[in-house]
């Protein structure tokens, strides 16, 4: 029986994402919404689907995807498409939501939001104790559109007051005032993106402007030559491009597809310019009619006719746009299926299964653990791969994607060391930092699409795919060797499970990964100074991404000139491959923060305390490390 | 060997050494980096890495005190470290031809790092659309110009940089009829109308517009972004006397002309210019942004390049990752001026040294991969032993 863990924990595990591949139930049943969902628009220059455009906007207005009260169990709005849907049709609806976080007390008072508005009345008794331990939250967070309504004036007055301010220097007040203020105009662009909110029906609207239309044109061409013309037709007229311009200018989303004859198919324009245009063509752009047409079917709740538009729509982009609806579907299936969540899961399980591999059944578990971290890691691979399909390019080009690959490289590796050594190492490892680094990255996604486009300056995909992938397995690495030494501290002071033999394989992996970890870090850093000599004319310039790369290079540099010089054993050893998750923590991600980190109100960024603690265990560790060996638990003769 | 000489050799080749100039410059990296908040890169550069060391005031007085090694000692030394410890245990072994290949490859680079920091000229040419130069002007350093303009072919030019401009005093210069009395000096300042500022101290300055214009001291910026505009009020001497004394400064974007003894002059405090034995004409500048967005997609420039003995006359485009080297200097797209859509701002480098990275990367690498692929291998062999 003992013999088919290993098996089980693949099948369970394999089941497990298959559960999330599945195409989505469409709820509420009666409406495509999952069509509409992968409808194409243009939104900070890239292609993408509705829905990515409604999960990444909830993300930034309120840090989570789901749209409920935390009253009711129930979402509010079935799914991201759902509440985007309403946000576009319905506005009305969606005012109502609380979708707008705000946590500073201080921008809380600005927005008149007194206790009154923050405390969580719950009916019940045992939500009432609950919310008094701490398992439910017992003030509110989030806001609605129409709660802040009132204030909105005030708002804008004092995000123009922070602005100037230079970004380094605002206080948190200012930060958060300012961030409030960019939701709720991202929140307001949204609305405008393709419907007039204020319209009751906007189809209705565009109908009668079709109609009135010639009349209009030719009063307002009258005018223009001083003869008799109907007052009244030219004012509607004037009223019509104020609203339509007003539009333009506000609308979110380019959803309409650029004209049949125009060559550059990144031309997507917003559906206030498109009826702008109608002024010179005459009739109102198709597109722009099917979106309002949409938004009837949808707020009257006509299903049939809803689903039918999206069909046709679709039918009709996919004669022009086949290759971006191929790249739209699949990146919706991407979001709904989030492989990174899923594989996050499986990370967990193969750690706490390889932990227990050293207490009870070690070959069966330490084998199911490292089954669960190849699914997870085949998994995080098809993920990785989807995104460089998604945007056609290497796999790190931001901070966000740096996580997922630095976790990447590192679970690869850990895979290897587990192959050789099956002792479970590996998977405690790989499991660790597999977990780690993707948490890390889903707090990175909160401020929105995690697939950007490249400023000129990076735009080269052949740096990226060398210098930047190197460079990143050179962190990866040096973060494995850290975690090993963690493990040989843990277990040899904390636990008996640590002998000799295994103490001396565990020294010798550090050795190997801290070798590897030299050369992909040495050869990345002088990659990126090549780079920059090609890009603007000096290999070095000092600057604090290339010293932190620096550091990383001295670093192991050292490690490895204390080993050979006979300066450390095998304790030194393993203190200074932990300080090593230091130096590589503060390359990766201090850097970043040093605009902030100084000055004296950037300490208050969360991530920075994040850095600090971090830093505080390692610290915490190293100095464990410097116990003397007769009390490790391991080697006390006794 | 006398046992005071062998300590000595022993302190250079040791490996403790190595360790510990390693963690010194670990900690130096780090400081600068974190220093550069406030002194911004250029003036790390030179408090940090172009330095012996790190100079700091005592709190309270302007006494600078070294309180740690700087680049060039910690470098230096390594360097010393590095040949030494090679010259005393060299051995040629095929066991060691990766450490040996890699660290020749480190002597490379440093050496290249301190030849580029040397050698390395940096400077800026900024171009209209249908402007010509043909020179580029330094963005840190100015220089004080006296040009003799009275031939209308060429012009006569004495340049005196910036930092003797600091130090003041008289000069006196074969070329020049008149001497300079450099009679006060501003880092940094700006410059505005007297009319919009009424009660501004009296002008040094008499001829040219100083009158007219009030000066401003500010601090020093550090930032990368900004640059220093120095101001000066000099004081022309004849052997009569006096001539008058001029207000320059860089700010005032143009030359004053004045004329002494039937020739006409121009007088300017400019941004320290670099001339070349070519032409650059700026045809065309574009810059793309990505749909809806104001992320830069790419920027270039359309350049016709013209030598003045017409051997060379062709058009050449530079754009970001594609720079034009030329004349042993690079010309790489840079910047443009935001509020201009027909300016384009080239950097423009000369770096004699620019190959010994790409060299000693190559051989560090490859060093790399044979040491630790020797450690793989004998590590796959033992393992390979234990198993059968």
């Amino acid at each position: 029986m003992k013999r088919l863990i290993p098996l089980l924990l693949l099948l369970l595990g394999a089941a497990y994402i298959a559960s999330t591949l599945r195409a989505p139930a469409t709820a509420p049943a009666d409406f495509d919404l999952a069509g509409f969902g992968r409808l194409p628009v243009l939104v900070n220059g890239r292609i993408k689907p509705l829905d990515t455009v409604a999960r990444n906007s909830l993300l930034v207005m309120q840090g989570r995807q789901r749209v409920s009260d935390p009253v009711n169990s129930a979402p509010l709005a079935a799914s991201p498409t759902a509440w985007l849907a309403d946000v576009l049709f319905n506005p009305a609806k969606t005012d109502a939501y609380p979708t707008f976080r705000i946590e500073s007390p201080e921008v809380l008072s600005l927005m008149g939001l007194g206790e009154t508005e923050t405390r969580i009345a719950y009916d019940n008794a045992v939500q009432r104790t609950m919310a008094v331990v701490g398992f439910l939250p017992s003030t509110r967070s989030r806001f609605s559109f129409k709660q802040l309504e009132p204030k909105l004036a005030e708002l804008d007055r004092q995000a123009q007051l922070a602005e100037p301010v230079e970004e380094q220097a605002r206080t948190p007040f200012q930060k958060q005032v300012i961030r409030l203020r960019d939701t709720v105009l991202l929140y307001q662009r949204l609305k405008h993106s393709v419907q007039a909110p204020d319209s009751p029906d906007f189809l209705g609207e565009l109908v009668q402007f079709q109609k009135a239309l010639p009349a209009g044109t030719e009063a307002v061409r009258a005018r223009q030559k001083g003869e008799a013309h109907s007052e009244e037709a030219f004012k509607a007229m004037m009223a019509m491009a104020e609203r339509y311009d007003f539009m333009d200018k506000m609308g979110y989303l380019l959803a309409i597809p650029p004209a049949a004859d125009d060559s550059n198919p990144t031309n997507w324009i917003t559906t206030g310019h498109a009826l702008l245009e109608t002024f010179q063509n005459g009739s109102v752009n198709p597109n722009v009619m099917a979106y309002a047409a949409l938004g009837r079917a949808w707020h009257d709740h006509q299903p049939a006719e809803f689903n039918e538009i999206v069909r046709l729509y679709r039918e009709q982009l996919g004669k022009r746009f086949a290759d971006q609806l191929r790249k739209s579907d699949l990146e919706t299936r991407f979001n709904a299926a989030e492989p990174f969540y899923t594989s996050m899961t499986l990370y967990a399980g193969a750690f706490l299964l390889a932990i227990f591999s050293w207490l009870k059944w070690p070959a069966e578990l330490s084998r199911g653990a490292f089954h669960l971290m190849l699914l997870a890691f085949l998994l995080a691979t098809a993920g990785i791969l989807t995104r460089m399909w998604l945007e056609g390019r290497p796999p790190v080009t931001n901070l966000y994607s740096s996580a997922l690959f630095v976790g990447w490289g590192s679970v690869g590796l850990c895979l290897i060391l587990e192959a050789i050594y099956k002792n479970a190492i590996g998977s405690v490892a790989g499991g660790m930092i597999g977990f780690a680094t993707l948490l890390i990255a889903h707090h990175l996604s909160l401020s929105g699409d995690t697939l950007e486009m490249m400023r000129a300056v990076l735009d080269s995909n052949f740096w990226l795919a060398t210098h930047v992938v190197v460079v990143t397995t050179g962190y990866a690495a040096t973060f494995l060797a850290g975690f090993l030494a963690i493990i040989y501290v843990v277990r040899g002071t904390l636990t008996r499970s640590l002998d000799q033999a295994t103490a001396d394989t565990l020294a010798r992996m550090v050795y190997g990964i801290v070798c590897f970890a030299t050369l992909f870090s040495l050869i990345g850093t002088v990659l990126g100074g090549i780079w920059a000599d090609q890009s603007w004319g000096r290999f070095w310039g000092w600057d604090p991404k290339e010293n932190g790369a620096l550091i990383i290079v001295i670093w192991n540099a050292i490690i490895l000139h204390c080993r050979w010089g006979g300066l450390v054993r095998q304790r030194g050893l393993m203190a200074l491959a932990i300080f090593g998750n230091i130096v590589t923590s503060w390359s990766w991600f201090g850097v970043n923060m040093l605009g902030v980190g100084l000055h004296s109100y950037g300490f208050m960024d969360a991530a920075f305390y994040w850095l600090i603690a971090f830093v505080a265990s390692q610290l915490a560790l190293i100095a464990l490390t410097q116990v003397p060996l007769t009390k490790w638990r391991s080697f006390r003769t006794t | 060997m006398p046992p005071l000489l062998r300590q000595f050799r022993d302190f250079f080749v040791s490996l403790r050494l190595t360790v510990g100039l390693l963690g010194l410059s670990l900690i130096l990296v780090f400081w600068a980096t974190v220093a550069q908040v406030n002194l911004g890169i250029w003036g790390v550069q030179e408090k940090f890495f172009h330095s012996f060391f790190v100079l700091e005031k005592i709190p309270g007085t302007a006494i600078p005190v070294p309180v740690f090694p700087g680049g060039y000692f910690l470098g230096g030394l390594l360097l010393i470290n590095l040949v030494a410890a090679h010259v005393y245990r060299f051995k040629l072994e095929g066991r060691k031809a990766g450490i040996l290949l890699t660290h020749t490859g480190l002597i490379l680079l440093l050496v290249g790092e301190l030849l580029s920091g040397l050698l390395q000229q940096e400077s800026q040419m900024r171009l209209d659309a249908g402007e010509s130069k043909n020179y580029s002007e330094s963005y840190r350093q100015d220089e004080l110009v006296v040009l003799d303009t009275t031939d209308p072919k060429f012009n006569e030019v004495v340049a005196i940089p910036e930092a003797v401009v600091a130090e003041g005093g008289l000069i006196q210069h074969p070329k020049l009829p008149f001497q300079l009395r450099l009679r006060d000096y501003y880092p940094n300042a700006i410059i505005q109308l007297r009319e919009q500022l009424p009660n501004a101290a009296p002008a040094m300055a008499n001829n040219g517009i100083g009158p007219r214009v009030a000066l401003i001291p500010i601090p020093l910026t550090y930032k990368q972004d900004e640059r220093n505009a120095p101001a000066a009020n000099v004081e022309l001497v004849g052997p009569e006397g006096s001539l008058g004394t001029w207000l320059v400064s860089p700010l005032l974007g143009m030359p004053q002309g004045f004329t002494y003894q039937g020739r006409t002059w121009e007088i300017a405090l400019r941004f320290k210019r670099y001339y070349h034995p070519f032409s650059m004409t700026l045809i065309n500048f574009t810059h793309e942004k990505y749909a809806g967005t104001d992320i830069p997609k790419n920027f270039a420039s359309r350049i016709r390049l013209q030598t003045p003995d017409a051997h060379e006359d062709r058009e050449v485009l530079i754009y970001m990752n594609n720079p034009l080297r030329y004349a042993g200097l690079t010309f790489y797209q840079a910047s443009f001026d935001p509020s201009n859509d027909h300016n384009t701002i080239l950097q423009v480098v000369r770096n004699p040294s620019w190959l010994l990275p790409y060299v000693s990367c190559l051989m560090m690498g490859l060093g790399l991969v044979i040491q630790f692929g020797l450690h793989l291998t004998g590590f796959i062999r033992k393992r390979a032993a234990k198993a059968v």
